[in-house]
């Protein structure tokens, strides 16, 4: 049986650090400027997945839509840049100066609406959080309020991904059709195209995920995060203790959504510009994969298999473009029949022991990721008072055992 | 019915249905139902295999919406209420199978069930303060599972979970506490000591219980309420009940 609860809480700061260091100091160091914007995007990837760790591996919420949240956020950040791009100095050629070039190309003679407010980079900062989360917010509403959950979900969410690359494919005036909105050049009149830009957006994008993933720990580690447990394995229970199950379903979705939308907003300046082909569901359930792979219980898993698995489908795609899908899928397959917990649990199963024999007992808590002093699950008082049974020691501290069981 | 009849007057109950009727593809589960639970009073619903009784109690807390008919707690009507509506007017429900959190320890499973921090906000900014440990420590007591608290819940035995699941509804305090079969599956003396524990906490509220051991029904029951095809059979005292020439032929006659 899976025992969820020996996966949970067990992220403490050793891993963290371990992660940061990867993140901050080897990646820097280690790969040129290219090199390392392309890492940068792989991390933009991992917001995603890390919301799909917290609404799938933790709500058991499955969407196959997250490229939707990604596409929004990034497609706010791309109608700032772009307006930017498009003084009328920049675009006095065209036929409607003043506007973008997809617009006059389409023979716009004025700025859309919905356009106008982001000329404002304060808005877009909002937009792009808030906007994600009104709309998984409609979505959470009219489906977990009627109860509808599991396949069904996945499948609606599958849905919208398709329905909204369509839209902004057939909109190509309003949105820049299939080439997306590309030729994207400043910030407030910062270059984004350097070098020098690049590289420290990269250390943004990781200092914002470092961001999210303290504030997914937070949420897991909450009496949310138990809730969320319990309602994956019974949900009419949680009903029955008083809880508006629907009500946390839609807040961590949400959660999710503006997540994967810092992740999008964050591509678009790293890449330079946002297309619909990172929007529909072929993305969208390769996050879904980078989070499997990971570890579905897994936050900092998230992270890891969103450069793995791109990391892979990069080298392997350069000499094998046809055998990508077939690789990806049947890493896919394999990963969740062996390690249904992913890198986590094959960490947590195998390598962690494995490393614990060359390291002193002392320093065992590096590896383990988990607090060498107290279990973290019980409170102070309590442990005082009681003084552990073996049978009790066994269930709470038998922990490396239970993962991958 | 001259003992029931002569307490009528809705004031006086704390639960009253009436002409409950829920039917599921015309087959009607409980049929023109009623039913009166008084303060601190301990009810015992039986009835053989499939008379309806798991249905009464998933009519009251919500899960199965009435086809027909009304359920008043405490002056609230119960058929318009949703789910965790109905627990925060104080109906609190015990499943036939233990329904416990088993990935979470038992310290947790109480802690869930403790009334606070019961919308998103609250849960996000939920603190370990000492009324929730002593609230817990106490409810672990009562239950027998004091010392038992980082135990994972599903390492528990049976009679323990199903202890564990009495235990969150009592830390949820509600005033009618209705149980499912709560000694299915206990040996001898976990049942006589279920037995005290109901009749200990039945002090502040009322108890509906459905349950199939005729001793232990015997042991705690203030009044019987027998059913039968989705009908009230017979209701009364456990002696006049058992003698109802009805009863005995439904039981006898199975
Ligand atoms: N959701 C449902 N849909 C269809 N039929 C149902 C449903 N729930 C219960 N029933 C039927 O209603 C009848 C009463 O079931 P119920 O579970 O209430 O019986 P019970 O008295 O609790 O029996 P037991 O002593 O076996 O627990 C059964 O025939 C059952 O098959
Ligand atoms: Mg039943």
């Amino acid at each position: 049986m899976n025992k969820i609860s020996s996966l949970i809480e067990r992220y403490q700061l050793s891993h963290f650090i371990i992660l940061a260091v990867i993140i901050f100091i080897v990646m820097p160091l280690a790969l040129d400027s290219f090199r390392l914007n392309m890492v940068g995007k792989y991390l933009t990837y991992a917001f995603v997945a890390l919301g799909l760790v917290l609404c799938w591996g933790y709500g058991g919420i499955l969407s196959l839509g997250q490229g939707v949240f990604f596409g929004i956020g990034g497609y706010c950040m791309a109608m700032f840049l772009k307006l930017e791009a498009s003084s009328p100095e920049n675009t006095s050629i065209q036929s409607t100066p003043g506007i973008p070039d997809f617009m006059d190309w389409n023979q716009l003679t004025e700025l859309p609406w919905f356009w106008e407010p982001f000329h404002s980079f304060a808005f877009t900062i909002v937009a792009i959080l808030v906007l994600p989360a009104i709309f998984a917010f409609i979505i959470g509403v009219a489906m977990f309020k009627r109860r509808v959950g599991g396949v069904y979900f996945a499948i609606i969410t599958q849905a919208i991904a398709a329905i909204l690359t369509i839209l902004i494919i057939g909109q190509q005036g309003y949105t820049g059709g299939v080439n997306g909105i590309t030729d994207l050049r400043t910030l407030h009149g910062w270059d984004i195209r350097t070098d020098e830009a690049k590289t420290i957006l990269y250390f943004v994008n990781g200092a914002l995920l470092f961001v999210c993933l303290f504030a997914a720990r937070y949420i897991i580690r909450s009496k949310l995060g138990r809730l969320l447990v319990a309602m994956r394995e019974r949900e009419d229970r949680v009903r029955f203790s008083g809880y508006d199950v629907s009500s946390f379903k839609i807040f961590i979705f949400c959660a999710a959504a503006s997540i994967s939308a810092i992740g999008g907003a964050m591509f678009t300046l790293q890449v330079g510009f946002m297309s619909p082909t990172f929007v529909g569901t072929g993305p969208s359930i390769e996050m879904v994969i980078f989070c499997a792979l990971g570890g579905r219980l897994a936050i900092l898993g998230a992270v890891y298999g969103a450069l793995v698995v791109n990391w892979a489908k990069t080298s392997f795609s350069e000499s094998f473009p046809e055998l990508w899908l077939f690789a990806m899928g049947a890493l896919f397959i394999g990963v969740v029949m062996a390690f249904p917990n992913g890198l986590a649990g094959l960490y947590q199963t195998y390598i962690a022991p494995w490393l614990q024999r060359f390291v002193p007992e002392k320093f065992h808590w590096i590896i383990t990721g988990r607090s060498q002093e107290e279990n973290p699950e019980l409170p102070e008082s309590l442990q005082e008072e009681k003084e552990p049974s073996a049978e009790d020691k066994k269930s709470t501290q038998g922990d490396l055992s239970h993962a991958g069981n | 019915m001259p003992e029931t009849n002569k307490h009528i007057g809705p004031k006086d109950f704390v639960l009253s249905v009436e002409g409950l009727t829920v039917s599921f593809d015309g087959f009607k589960a409980v049929n023109d139902l009623s039913l009166y639970v008084e303060e601190q009073e301990i009810r015992v619903i039986i009835g053989p295999n499939g008379a309806g009784k798991t249905t009464v109690l998933d009519l009251i807390c919500g899960r199965t919406k009435a086809t027909e008919g009304s359920i008043k707690f405490k002056g609230k009507e119960l058929t318009k209420m949703n789910e965790h509506q109905i627990v925060h007017a104080g109906v609190g429900r015990k499943f036939q199978n233990p329904s416990i959190y088993e990935d979470l320890t038992v310290y947790e499973n109480l802690e869930l069930s403790f009334p606070r921090g019961r919308n998103v906000w609250g849960a996000l900014t939920f603190r370990r303060d000492q009324e929730v440990l002593n609230k817990v420590q106490e409810v672990a007591d009562m239950i027998f599972l004091g010392d038992k608290l980082t135990m994972q819940a599903d390492l528990l035995s049976h009679g323990q979970k199903q202890w564990l699941e009495i235990g969150m509804l009592l830390i949820q305090d509600p005033e009618l506490l209705m149980l499912d079969e709560p000694v299915a599956g206990m040996s001898v003396s976990e049942r006589k000591q279920t037995a005290e524990l109901l009749n200990r906490i039945t002090k502040d509220r009322s108890v509906l219980v459905i349950e199939h051991d005729m001793q232990f029904v015997e042991d705690i029951a203030h009044r019987v309420t027998v059913l039968h095809q989705g009908k009230v059979l017979s209701e009364g005292s456990m002696e006049r009940v058992q003698k109802d020439p009805k009863v005995v032929e439904v039981y006898l006659g199975h």
